[in-house]
Parts: C-alpha cells; sequence; structure tokens
C-alpha cells in the first residue's frame, strides 16, 4: 500500500479546495441559503407542515443532499478530468500507485469536501429555521456513503468525458434534474399516484428519504431501501472503476 | 554486469492499427547514459511510455533492475523518473506544491531538504512559490526535471528535454545530467539533437521505424561509421572536376577553391597518396590541406537514409 501517494493526491486535491474556497464551498453555501429566503422563508410560511415538521425544516435535508450530489459529481470529475486534459496524469500513471489506491485519493478528496459543505449547509440552515437530527450517526452515515457514491460516478463521468461540454452535461441535464424530482423540496407523498410510481424509478428519491429519515424520522420509504438502494449505488460505480482500471479505458493506450 | 533495463521483443500496435514498435531488443547498462536517436514517428516515446507504465505493450517484455514492469510494476516504477517531452504542468499549483507532490506519489515521505536542494540545483529555488504557469518554457521544463528527480530515481528517462530551451540553459542542463551520471544514475535521453548526444552520451542507440537499428559506445560508433574528410586548398580554381578524377568520389566547394575527398577510415587504403599523385600528374597545384571527421549528425543521416 503506497500510503504517502494516496495522501499526496488527497492533500494535493483538497488544497485545490481552499485555493478556489469561494467557488467550492461559498458558493454552494450562498445559493442554499437563497433557496431558504426564497422556499422556506417567503414561499414555505404559507405552506403548512409537510410530514409533521415545518416545510423550512423540511427542507433541510433535501436542500443539503442536493448540494452534496451535484458538489460531488462536479468536484471528482473536475479532479481527475484536470489532469487528463493537461497531461499531468502521466506522472500518476507512471507512478507505483495501484488503481484503488488513486481513487481513493481523488475520491476520498472529492467525497472529504462534500462532507464540509454538507455540514457546512446545515450550520447555515440551522440560522434560517430550527431543525432536530433524531439519528446522528445514520445522518452521518447517509451523508458519507452518498458523497463517497457520487464522487465515484463524478471520478467515472471525469474519465469518460472527453471535453468540457460533456463534463458539464451530465450534471447539468441528469443529476440536478433528478435532484430535483427526487423529493428535495417535496414529499413524494403530495405528487399524484401515478407520478409517484414513476419516481420511484429515482434512486435519488431513496437517497433523500432516507436522508430525511435521519432527521425527523418519517420518510417516502422504508429506510432500509434507502439504505439498500446507497449501498447499490455504491457497488456500480465500484465495479465500473475497477473495469476502468481493469481495461485502461481512456487512460492508457 | 546485469543491463538496469532489459527490453525483449518488444512491440506496440495501436487501437488505431499503426504498429509503433516492431520487435525492440534493447539492454540498458547501469549508470551510462543512452541517446536514443530517430526521426520524428520512430517510435522514441512510445518505448519510453511503455517503460514507464504509461502505455500498454501488445508483446514483448521489460525489466527495470529485475523488476518485470508487469508482474512487479511496483519496484520497477518505484525506480524510474520521467520527464515527459510536452510540458505538461499543473497550472495552479506553485512550485514548491508539485514537486512536492511528486515525490509523495512515488511513495517517498516528505524531505523538504532534498527538495530544497533540486530547486537550487536547477536554479528554480527564487520561483518555489511561484505558480507554475507563470513561468517561462524553459522553467516549466526545469520543474518537470524536478519532479522526476524529487523521489531520487536510479533511472532517468529525458523525452527531448531540451526541446525549446535555449543555448545558454541547454548547455546548464547538460551539466546537471552530467553530474546526475557521476552520483549513478542511469540516463536515458531522447533527441533530435545530435550535439546533444554527441556531448552527452555513452552510448547511442539509433531507432527509426519502430525497430532499432543500431546501439553502439559513441566512440566505437563514430570510428566504425566515421567518414573523414580531406580538404584541398587549391591555388587555381577548377570549373569542373576533370575527367581524369571521376573514379574518386570528389566534390568542389568555396567557388572551386577547394577540392573536397570523401574517404572511408575503416579501409586499409584510403587512397589518398593515389590521389595526390594524380593531382600532381595533372597539374592541380594545392597550397594546403586538412582532414576532419564526419559528426555524429551526418553519420544519423546517413544511417536513416540507409534503412529507409
Amino acid at each position: 500500500m503506497n500510503l504517502h501517494a494516496i495522501k499526496a493526491i488527497y492533500v494535493f486535491e483538497l488544497a485545490r479546495t481552499w485555493r478556489t474556497l469561494f467557488q467550492s464551498i461559498a458558493g454552494p453555501v450562498i445559493s442554499t441559503s437563497l433557496y431558504f429566503i426564497v422556499f422556506g422563508t417567503a414561499i414555505g410560511g404559507r405552506f403548512a407542515s409537510v410530514e409533521g415538521v415545518s416545510y423550512g425544516a423540511f427542507l433541510v435535508p433535501g436542500l443539503v443532499m442536493m448540494s452534496v450530489l451535484t458538489e460531488s459529481v462536479s468536484n471528482a470529475s473536475f479532479g481527475i478530468y484536470m489532469p487528463r486534459y493537461s497531461g499531468t496524469i502521466y506522472e500518476v500513471l507512471s507512478a507505483p500507485i495501484s488503481a484503488f489506491e488513486t481513487v481513493i485519493g481523488y475520491v476520498g478528496a472529492a467525497a472529504t469536501k462534500s462532507v464540509i459543505l454538507g455540514t457546512l449547509i446545515l450550520l447555515t440552515a440551522r440560522l434560517f429555521v430550527d431543525f432536530s437530527i433524531g439519528h446522528p450517526f445514520w445522518m452521518v452515515a447517509f451523508l458519507v456513503l452518498t458523497s463517497v457514491a457520487f464522487s465515484l460516478l463524478g471520478f467515472i463521468l471525469g474519465i469518460w468525458a472527453n471535453g468540457w461540454e460533456k463534463l458539464q452535461i451530465v450534471p447539468m441535464l441528469i443529476v440536478t434534474p433528478l435532484a430535483f424530482l427526487g423529493g428535495s423540496f417535496y414529499s413524494i407523498g403530495m405528487l399524484p399516484p401515478f407520478w409517484q410510481k414513476i419516481a420511484l424509478f429515482n434512486p435519488i428519491v431513496y437517497l433523500v428519504s432516507g436522508f430525511r429519515w435521519s432527521f425527523y424520522g418519517a420518510a417516502d420509504v422504508p429506510v432500509v431501501l434507502s439504505l439498500a438502494m446507497t449501498a447499490l449505488l455504491l457497488a456500480i460505480c465500484l465495479a465500473v472503476v475497477w473495469w476502468i482500471f481493469r481495461t485502461g479505458y481512456k487512460l492508457k493506450n | 554486469m546485469q543491463p538496469i533495463i532489459e527490453i525483449r521483443g518488444l512491440e506496440k500496435t495501436y487501437a488505431s492499427g499503426f504498429q509503433a514498435l516492431k520487435g525492440i531488443d534493447l539492454d540498458i547498462r547501469r549508470g551510462e547514459i543512452l541517446a536514443l536517436l530517430g526521426p520524428n514517428g520512430a517510435g522514441k516515446t512510445t518505448l519510453i511510455s511503455i517503460v514507464c507504465g504509461i502505455v500498454r505493450a501488445t508483446s514483448g517484455s521489460v525489466t527495470v533492475d529485475g523488476h518485470d514492469i508487469v508482474r512487479d510494476w511496483r519496484a520497477a516504477r518505484s525506480l524510474i523518473g520521467l520527464v515527459p517531452q510536452e510540458l505538461t504542468t499543473e497550472a495552479f499549483e506553485s512550485v514548491w506544491a508539485t514537486v512536492s507532490f511528486s515525490r509523495g506519489l512515488f511513495g517517498k515521505p516528505s524531505n523538504p531538504a532534498l527538495i530544497e536542494r533540486i530547486l537550487k540545483d536547477l536554479s528554480l529555488w527564487d520561483k518555489k512559490d511561484t505558480k507554475v504557469m507563470a513561468l517561462s518554457g524553459g522553467m516549466k521544463r526545469r520543474v518537470l526535471i524536478a519532479k522526476a528527480l524529487s523521489h531520487e530515481p536510479s533511472i532517468l528517462f529525458l523525452d527531448e528535454p531540451t526541446a525549446g530551451v535555449d543555448v545558454e540553459l541547454r548547455r546548464g542542463m547538460w551539466e546537471m545530467i552530467g553530474r546526475l551520471r557521476d552520483s549513478g544514475v542511469t540516463i536515458i535521453l531522447t533527441t533530435h539533437y545530435i550535439e546533444e548526444a554527441e556531448e552527452m552520451a555513452d552510448s547511442i542507440g539509433v531507432i527509426s521505424g519502430g525497430r532499432i537499428i543500431l546501439v553502439e559506445e559513441k566512440a566505437a560508433l563514430m570510428e566504425k561509421l566515421g567518414k573523414r574528410l580531406l580538404t584541398l586548398q587549391l591555388q587555381n580554381p577548377l570549373n569542373a572536376i576533370p575527367a581524369e578524377l571521376a573514379d574518386y568520389p570528389l566534390t568542389l566547394s568555396a567557388g572551386g577553391r577547394e577540392l573536397v575527398y570523401r574517404f572511408d577510415t575503416q579501409q586499409e587504403r584510403t587512397g589518398i597518396a593515389g590521389l595526390l599523385r594524380k593531382l600532381g600528374d595533372h597539374g592541380i597545384n594545392y597550397t594546403n590541406l586538412r582532414t576532419e571527421e564526419s559528426s555524429l549528425e551526418e553519420i544519423f543521416v546517413s544511417l536513416v537514409r540507409e534503412r529507409a
């Protein structure tokens, strides 16, 4: 195990966060604050409570999840796409470092960033609404697992993409819409029955639902199912990453 | 002594169908500087990339200090430092951060004193906190060298290290490469500048069309393949070479005031005596004569042309 290499990649990647502090952390925090002001305070004030909590409080887990999903994908994809684009990937490929170690370094850094971001959004949210966390252990577990799973997805995207457009397209056209439709702002139970069924095909529904359960104990789908879905996503991403390194796909000729 | 790098039957066909390497066999001796010469597209970079683990070979084997690069890749790779041909650098990192990163990547614990020494050796110390993108091309090249040296490799690959580097800096780099060799590092460099190979290399390998045409010690190569030139300064300029001298490989230069005779040092008879006698017979007088050896460049050009 080349621990020095894992540490080198991890530290190098996190250093980018500090360098681009505004973009990486401040940006999402500010936009989340805006969501709270608009949806939580201005509009949410007119709503009755959802699943027994105020709409503002109901929003918190969904908004955290949405930022964590999109930022995990974009951070991790950028982290690996950048060296491919600039050519500096040669160094990682020629170093005595295994695929597994490379992934730990890049994905670990991206996931860490997402967990920090999620925590910051929670703290920001606390300034706007009062909420409680019923199952702190599961809250952290969902946050970490989701960050890792979507950072892996981002890593795959960063290897697959062969241009900046493709790098943007997946977060913009797939992750963000699925997160919006995944119950970040509403309970699936509020949808007409037909759309409820359709919504169940959206994996993000399970993640948001599970995460919200860890706060308020209420969920759209059984929490076991949420956990299973998170594990399944993680497993699929790991399998794809394993295949990428196995075949050298887009990394080695 | 066992060669530090042994390459056997190495072949590479890219997905496009282009066959870059057509069966390379090469031994690189410990502690030498090997210059790989070859025209563009000869397979130099592909060869280096395979040894360094960036490109997968189609067939054949490579061992680095006894470690197979596929089965025992971790041990093999940790011995190698690579300076790529393209100036591929992190744009936003500081020089210090990017060089320290390389050391970590190769599994070495951090060693600020060593990094400091490398940066000072490469005249980069005052730029250590500068972002890489703010550096000139020559400085970026040196950053790449610093990165490759950061993990104390015993083998250093330099893929056209002095491309785009000004003359003064090139001298400095040659000196640095010489010092590395003296410290026991084996150095493999590819170059277009024959002058560079002639100046530094212990051995010369010529690669063309995916094949190694020859590998030889530089001195032996120069001797074996070297042609010498005999230049005669004529008293009276000639318009054309007299028909009587047509048997000799002669050319006129300097507007007919010089007669150049090309001869092979390997032949028992150089033919000089005969030529001079014939000149006397035909009343061609000369005021001065000098001989010179052909440069590596001429050897190289003639070799590649011959095999093409």
